[in-house]
C-alpha cells in the first residue's frame, strides 16, 4: 500500500487506514517514549495520547512539513519531554541521569523480540560512543543539529556527517 | 550538488530525525520530489530509523482497539467542531428567532391596535344604535301625538323681524302640554334667547310658558312646555339670555292664534 496514499486517506479521517499507520510506527513511537519517560506503562499511555492526538490534528499535517513519521516522533517526544517536566514524573524519583537507549536494548526481556532486535541489541553494544550520543540526541531526544553540536561539543559538519555514518552502518547491518 | 553528493552530507538522516529547520524542510521535500532517487533513500533511511526505535520499546502490548474507540468519538467531535458551519446555523437561528420574535410582537401590537379599534368602532356603533333607537323613540312618539286627534295643532307664521321664520303648537289639553316644533326658527343670536309666550287676544295678556334655552343644542328642536293656561294664541319673542318678564314685542320672530 502506498503510504502518501495512506496517509492522504487518514487525514480524511478514514479509520482503516489509520490502524495501518499506527501498526507501521507504534512500536517505534513506543520506543522513543519509553527511552524519555524511562517506565514502560507510562509510555504506553504517552504512546497512546500521542496517537489520539495524531488522529485530532491529521489536518494541520503537510508533506512540506517533512515526514509524516517524523511528525509523530516529534509530537511523542514532545509528549514525553512534557511528561518528564511534570510533578508526577518528579516524584517518582525517575534517575534523570537516564541512560542511553542502548542501555533499555540491553536490559530488554526480549521474549517477543525479532532476530533484528537481537541483532540490533548486538550491534549498538559495539557502537562508538559518539555514535550512540548522536543517535541518542538527533533520534530518541529530537535535538536539532545545533543543540546536538553545543550538547556533544561537536562541529555542526561533523554532527550531520557523523550521523550519517551511524545511521549507514545500521543500515548495512539491517540490509535496508 | 549531484545527487551522490547531496545524499552523502547527511541532510536526509537529519530530515528524517526531524533536526532540521522549517524552512530546510520544505527545500529537503521539494528536491525529493523531482528526484526519485532520494526518496529511496530517504525511505531506507526511515526504514533503519523505525527499527532501531522500535527495539526500544519494552513490554507492554500495544493494539490500534485501545484507542479506536476514542478516535470515534473525537471524529464525531471533529464534525460539530466545524465552526463555520455551526456558527452560521447558530446566527441564521438567532437571525430567525430574532425576526419571529419581532414579527410576533408586531402582530401583537397590531392586533392590540385592532381590538382598540374594533371596541371603539363597537362603541361609537352602540351609541349610534343608541341614539338612533332614542331618535326613534323620540319620532314614534311624536307621530303618536300628531295622530291624537285630541290634541290641536297651530301653526306660528313668521313676522315682520323674521318673515321667513315659521314654528308649531301642539297642544294637549288633557295633559296641560304642548310641544313646540321650533325648526323654522334660525339661530338665536350669542346672548339671546328665544321666549316662549301664551297670549289672551282680549285684552293682550301674554305669560311666559319659558326659555329655549337648549334650543342651539336641540336636534329636533321639539321642545315640551307644560301650559295651563286658556291660551288664545302662541308667540316667541327673541329676548336677552335669561328671558324677559313681558315679550319684546319688536323681536316677535312667531306668532299663531288658536283656532276655535
Amino acid at each position: 500500500m502506498d503510504q502518501e496514499l495512506l496517509i492522504l486517506q487518514f487525514q480524511k479521517k478514514d479509520v482503516k487506514a489509520y490502524e495501518k499507520l499506527y501498526n507501521l510506527y507504534c512500536s517505534s513511537i513506543s520506543g522513543v517514549v519509553n527511552n524519555i519517560v524511562k517506565n514502560d506503562d507510562v509510555a504506553q499511555e504517552i504512546t497512546q495520547d500521542v496517537f489520539i492526538k495524531v488522529w485530532n490534528n491529521a489536518e494541520s499535517y503537510s508533506p512540506q512539513k517533512g515526514r509524516f513519521f517524523t511528525w509523530i516522533l516529534n509530537i511523542a517526544r514532545n509528549s514525553a519531554i512534557d511528561y518528564t517536566r511534570s510533578k508526577k514524573f518528579k516524584q517518582s524519583k525517575q534517575n534523570l541521569n537516564a541512560d542511553f537507549f542502548v542501555d533499555i536494548l540491553e536490559t530488554s526481556s526480549s521474549l517477543d523480540s525479532t532476530t533484528n532486535t537481537i541483532g540490533l541489541t548486538d550491534f549498538v553494544t559495539k557502537l562508538g560512543d559518539t555514535c550512540k550520543a548522536v543517535i541518542e540526541l538527533l533520534y530518541f531526544k529530537g535535538f536539532t543539529q545545533k543543540e546536538a553540536s553545543e550538547e556533544l561539543n561537536m562541529p555542526i559538519g561533523t554532527i550531520k556527517t557523523r550521523n550519517r555514518t551511524c545511521i549507514g552502518e545500521l543500515r548495512i547491518m539491517l540490509g535496508v | 550538488m549531484n545527487t551522490k553528493e547531496y545524499i552523502a552530507s547527511g541532510i536526509l538522516e537529519l530530515y528524517v530525525a526531524g533536526s532540521l529547520s522549517e524552512k530546510e524542510n520544505e527545500e529537503v521535500h521539494a528536491t525529493i520530489l523531482k528526484n526519485k532517487e532520494l526518496l529511496i533513500e530517504v525511505r531506507s533511511i526511515e526504514n533503519a530509523v523505525l527499527q532501531l526505535t522500535a527495539a526500544a520499546k519494552k513490554d507492554a502490548a500495544y493494539s490500534f482497539d485501545d484507542i479506536k474507540a476514542q478516535l470515534t468519538v473525537k471524529e464525531t467531535k471533529v464534525i460539530s467542531i466545524k465552526k463555520p458551519k455551526t456558527n452560521w446555523l447558530q446566527y441564521s437561528g438567532w437571525v430567525a428567532s430574532f425576526l419571529i420574535g419581532s414579527i410576533l410582537m408586531y402582530t401583537l401590537s397590531q392586533n392590540t391596535q385592532l381590538k382598540d379599534q374594533v371596541a371603539n368602532e363597537k362603541q361609537q356603533l352602540e351609541e349610534q344604535i343608541d341614539k338612533a333607537s332614542t331618535n326613534l323613540a323620540d319620532a314614534q312618539k311624536l307621530i303618536d301625538i300628531f295622530r291624537d286627534k285630541d290634541i290641536i295643532s297651530i301653526p306660528l307664521v313668521g313676522q315682520q323681524v323674521s318673515p321667513t321664520s315659521y314654528a308649531k303648537v301642539y297642544w294637549d289639553k288633557k295633559t296641560n302640554s304642548i310641544y313646540l316644533d321650533a325648526k323654522g326658527l334660525p339661530d338665536p343670536p350669542k346672548g339671546k334667547v328665544y321666549q316662549v309666550w301664551s297670549l289672551k287676544l282680549t285684552p293682550l295678556t301674554p305669560t311666559s310658558l319659558g326659555i329655549l334655552d337648549t334650543f342651539t343644542a336641540d336636534a329636533n328642536k321639539i321642545f315640551t312646555i307644560t301650559n295651563e293656561n286658556q291660551s288664545e294664541a302662541f308667540g316667541i319673542t327673541l329676548e336677552p339670555a335669561g328671558g324677559s318678564l313681558s315679550p319684546n314685542l319688536e323681536q316677535l320672530y312667531t306668532l299663531g292664534a288658536v283656532s276655535s
